[in-house]
């Protein structure tokens, strides 16, 4: 597509000079580089419809506008009298019939390639929640690792307090990690509203939707993260759910699945132990930060009318049983999520914890691990 | 389609016996103080949906969250959406074709003149209770236009208030339509057939059969939403037996007729608009009839291009490709037409035929990035991103809109009985052209990219693009202060306008005097 690529330099010549400098890579106009052969694929697709678009748009409006030109009353143009022709209808129904035919045939192929997600060599769960994903490993190399993945920027950065990174809203704490040239299957599913998990290079969108599970795969060819984000409005954060895979060698991904697999004996260790209550709020102030501030506020006071405060609260300080059905369970109908479903028991105590001993929340009291586990059993 | 003039300065003209101030309005039957209703609530929806265009446009300027926080962004785009389809761009067609059909076809008034009154002031109600919305707890709802579940089961009061609103805009769109399509079909004076009349007849009466199927699938998916919220069911909840997919697929069974209830009226102010200043008739006036026939024929088994990633089975992504590409084919063949007709006419390009021209030519840029979203692998990369805003705003405003400026133009002599300022007119159409692109052209760019709508703030690659579209909003959005302005000056005063101000203009309703008496046509004009 050498013509339609000259154009397009062309055409950002124009803006450049039209905007005046600022050269930055952030002029694009088009589809961010491949990853995977369907992303190519398809960015050919696009760049070869372009190019017919663009054509038939010049053909038609280029005799449009000789009309306009030629065609004015002001240069005595008498107006003829012809408004039928049965011959040119059917000519011009027919030939833009033909070339959409014609269009449809690589279009079909790409569909077809698209949606193949047989024998993957590793089976990603991805589940959304508001506003964060959780990827679980089912199947193949690193089986058993799940975690949640959350953004990272940091809140001063949006609101200007502090110089935006390099990164802005596209980084979370924890991307998925999967080796290069290997196909991954990605399962996506929600726990609360629908969210779609995206990625520009790897060519991935698909919708996840509660209560279903709908697949996807991809193939990366080369190294990288990549970075997207959640595209199906999801409420109040939706803009701030990023998607981020870091595509490594197999020796790297060989390695980290170690280390993961460490991490998992490690916490298996820590949730029969008990804990401290200044050691549980330590820990409870990090969950916090992470699942609980957008609705609930860093302050505790929540967003009145949309979501209820913590500080000073019936359920925080009224029986133990009661917050710890809340935040397994959550409440159906509003966005208080089932934390049951992503968070680990010492994760779920730790937090507990902190909301019941922070703010003008003082109840003094440590709740364990083993309280969440027993409260599971039930 | 030439009419004798029957009846020039005939009986009840003068007579214009209807009560004095504010009663007149709220209890008119007459076609004329009806449409001119419309059309006025129309602008003022039309300012309020911009002011909320521009507040989203001033958060976007730049990365970060400057003026208004992620929630209320989400009521700004979900009202924007609301209001703009259902307020401003519907209701004004609907007010072209009260006041244009009856003059059009020689009739007196509407078929229902009672139920005409009756669903111009059911349109207040609902707009009320949708602005009231933002005020009430919780905010209103922050779904989005589409009012997707399960997150609008989520939502508080205001998401009530607004299924409220729909259907009350559902019932007025339905007795509204009612009304064109039986006035149409039985008050056309005699020796008007079907064939003969005017292509913008033709077009709202299939129009008003897709309202008539349409609005009832969209009242039964937004109480279905309530009765999930409130009543226990579970239609869209997993949990119960339900499917959250479910909504989508009634939605835009709705939703997909509903982009051509919008685009075949605007389509027949064009087919007007343009043999008035080309001095020729239409070309292929069968084929278009034709062709809008098919296009809202095809346009029911489209809607799933609008869910290519929600995950349905390969051979629906199929179809739904060829389906949906299928309907250029008529669209293409109703481009080529307006084409031919300015074809060696002799033509002028008075403010009216700027607008329709400009529609022409942003209209079939819409077209084509339709095209390429219709392609379900290319869409993959598009969907819910900017690309697909940058596309139906190009369908929407170049399209809808700016045919609604260029009927507004075209016909203002004849209400008024005063020229606009052409001047002035031609100002704001270049200003609007301009700024409309600069505005959302740049949106193309941002959706390739990978810039998902709908988000509050982005990351820093996306900032230039972002920078210029705003900027290009707030041009365009105050431009339209100026078309304000001219109509008002046309109405208080200006030039005396004839009873056929534009020497290329067909058609009965300029047989009848600037401005129209009060009632006309009370005896059936006899067709030459």
């Amino acid at each position: 597509m050498t013509i339609q690529w000259s154009v397009k330099r062309w055409i950002a010549g124009v803006a450049v000079a039209l905007f005046g400098g600022a050269v930055q890579a952030a002029w694009d106009f088009t589809m961010r580089e491949p990853a995977t052969k369907l992303a190519r694929d398809i960015l050919d697709l696009h760049n070869l419809m372009m190019t017919i678009i663009v054509v038939v748009f010049v053909v038609v409006f280029g005799l449009l506008s000789y009309s306009m030109y030629a065609h004015r009353k002001s240069r005595g143009h008498q107006a003829a009298s012809f408004h039928e022709s049965t011959g040119v209808e059917v000519a011009w129904t027919v030939v833009p019939f033909v070339v959409l035919v014609g269009m449809m045939i690589p279009a079909t192929k790409t569909v077809l390639a698209m949606r193949d997600s047989s024998q993957p060599d590793i089976t990603v769960k991805a589940t959304g929640s508001q506003w964060k994903w959780g990827y679980d490993y089912l199947k193949g190399q690193g089986e058993g690792i799940h975690y949640l993945s959350v953004l990272a920027t940091p809140r001063e950065q949006i609101d200007g307090g502090a110089p935006k990174g390099e990164h802005y809203l596209l980084e979370v704490d924890r991307p998925l990690v999967v080796p290069v040239g290997r196909k991954i299957r990605v399962l996506t599913t929600a726990t609360d509203v629908i969210h779609s998990w995206a990625i520009p290079e790897l060519a991935i969108k698909q919708d996840a939707i509660p209560g279903f599970v709908r697949d996807t795969s991809f193939r990366a060819e080369r190294e990288g993260v990549f970075r997207g984000q959640c595209t199906e409005l999801c409420g109040k954060d939706h803009g701030f759910m990023p998607v981020v895979v870091e595509v490594v060698s197999a020796e790297k991904y060989d390695k980290w699945v170690e280390d993961q697999q460490k991490l998992i004996a490690a916490a298996a260790g820590e949730a029969g132990k008990t804990w401290a209550l200044d050691e549980l709020k330590a820990r409870g102030a990090k969950v916090y930060t992470a699942n609980c501030v957008p609705c609930h506020q860093a302050t505790g006071r929540g967003i009145p009318g949309a979501f209820p405060a913590l500080d000073g609260s019936k359920v925080v300080l009224g029986p133990t049983a009661g917050q710890i059905g809340t935040v397994l369970n959550g409440r159906p109908g509003t966005a208080m999520a089932a934390f049951g479903k992503q968070l680990g028991d010492t994760d779920i105590a730790a937090v507990i914890t902190y909301t019941r001993n922070t703010w003008s929340n003082k109840t003094g009291e440590a709740v364990q691990p083993a309280e969440i586990k027993a409260a599971r059993a039930k | 389609m030439e009419a004798a003039h029957a009846h020039e300065s005939g009986t009840g003209h003068e007579h214009a016996h209807h009560r004095a101030g504010i009663m007149r309005w709220v209890t008119t039957t007459n076609h004329k103080d009806i449409g001119t209703m419309y059309l006025w609530f129309s602008f003022v929806m039309f300012m309020v949906g911009g002011v909320m265009a521009l507040i989203v446009r001033a958060e976007l300027f730049q990365p970060g969250l400057q003026y208004v926080q992620p929630e209320f962004f989400n009521q700004m785009i979900t009202l924007h959406g609301l209001i703009m389809v259902f307020g401003a761009i519907m209701p004004a067609f609907v007010g072209f074709a009260n006041w244009m059909i009856p003059l059009m076809i020689g009739a007196p008034d509407m078929a229902f003149a009672r139920m005409n009154n009756w669903s111009f002031w059911l349109l207040p109600v609902a707009a009320i209770l949708l602005i009231a919305s933002m005020f009430v707890t919780g905010g209103a709802a922050g779904t989005g236009w589409t009012l997707y579940a399960p997150l609008s089961i989520q939502m508080g009061i205001g998401m009530d208030l607004t299924i409220f609103a729909v259907h009350i805009l559902g019932m007025s769109s339905i007795m509204g339509s009612i009304n064109i399509a039986t006035t149409i079909l039985n008050l056309r004076a005699p020796g008007m057939t079907l064939m003969k009349m005017p292509m913008f007849c033709w077009t709202w009466l299939i129009t008003a059969f897709l309202l008539i199927a349409t609005m009832p699938v969209l009242a039964g998916a937004v109480t279905m939403t309530l009765t999930d919220r409130h009543f226990g069911t579970s239609f869209f909840n997993a949990a119960g037996g339900g499917d959250p997919v479910l909504f989508q697929h009634i939605f835009w069974f709705f939703g997909h007729p509903e982009v051509y209830i919008i685009a075949l009226p605007a389509f027949g102010v064009v087919s007007q608009v343009i043999p008035a200043y080309a001095r020729k008739p239409l070309f292929g006036y069968a084929s278009m009839v034709y062709a809008t026939a098919s296009i809202a024929i095809i346009s029911f088994f489209v809607w799933a291009h609008h869910m290519y990633v929600v995950g349905m089975p390969v051979a629906g992504q199929i179809y739904f490709m060829y389906a949906t590409v299928l309907i250029a084919v008529p669209t293409a063949v109703k481009v080529f037409n307006w084409v031919a007709t300015m074809w060696r006419g002799a033509l002028t390009f008075e403010t009216p035929m700027l607008f329709c021209v400009g529609f022409l030519f942003l209209f079939t840029v819409g077209g084509f990035t339709g095209l390429i979203l219709a392609m379900t692998a290319v869409d993959v990369q598009v969907q819910d991103t900017y690309y697909v805003v940058a596309h139906f705003h190009y369908v929407m405003v170049a399209g809808a809109l700016f045919s609604a400026f260029g009927a507004v133009y075209f016909w203002i002599p004849k209400w008024t009985g005063h020229l606009y300022d052409e001047r002035l007119g031609k100002l704001h159409f270049w200003l609007s052209f301009i700024s409309f692109n600069v505005t959302f052209f740049p949106q193309h760019f941002l959706g390739l990219a990978g810039m998902p709508r709908r988000i509050p703030d982005y990351a820093l690659q996306f900032a230039d693009w972002n920078a210029v579209s705003s900027a290009g909003a707030f041009v365009f959005g105050f431009s339209q202060l100026l078309f304000l302005y001219v109509v008002l000056k046309t109405i208080r005063g200006g030039e005396k306008a004839e009873a056929r101000p534009w020497d290329g203009a067909q058609g009965l309703e300029w047989t009848v005097p600037s401005p129209a008496p009060y009632h006309t046509f009370q005896e059936a004009p006899t067709l030459r």
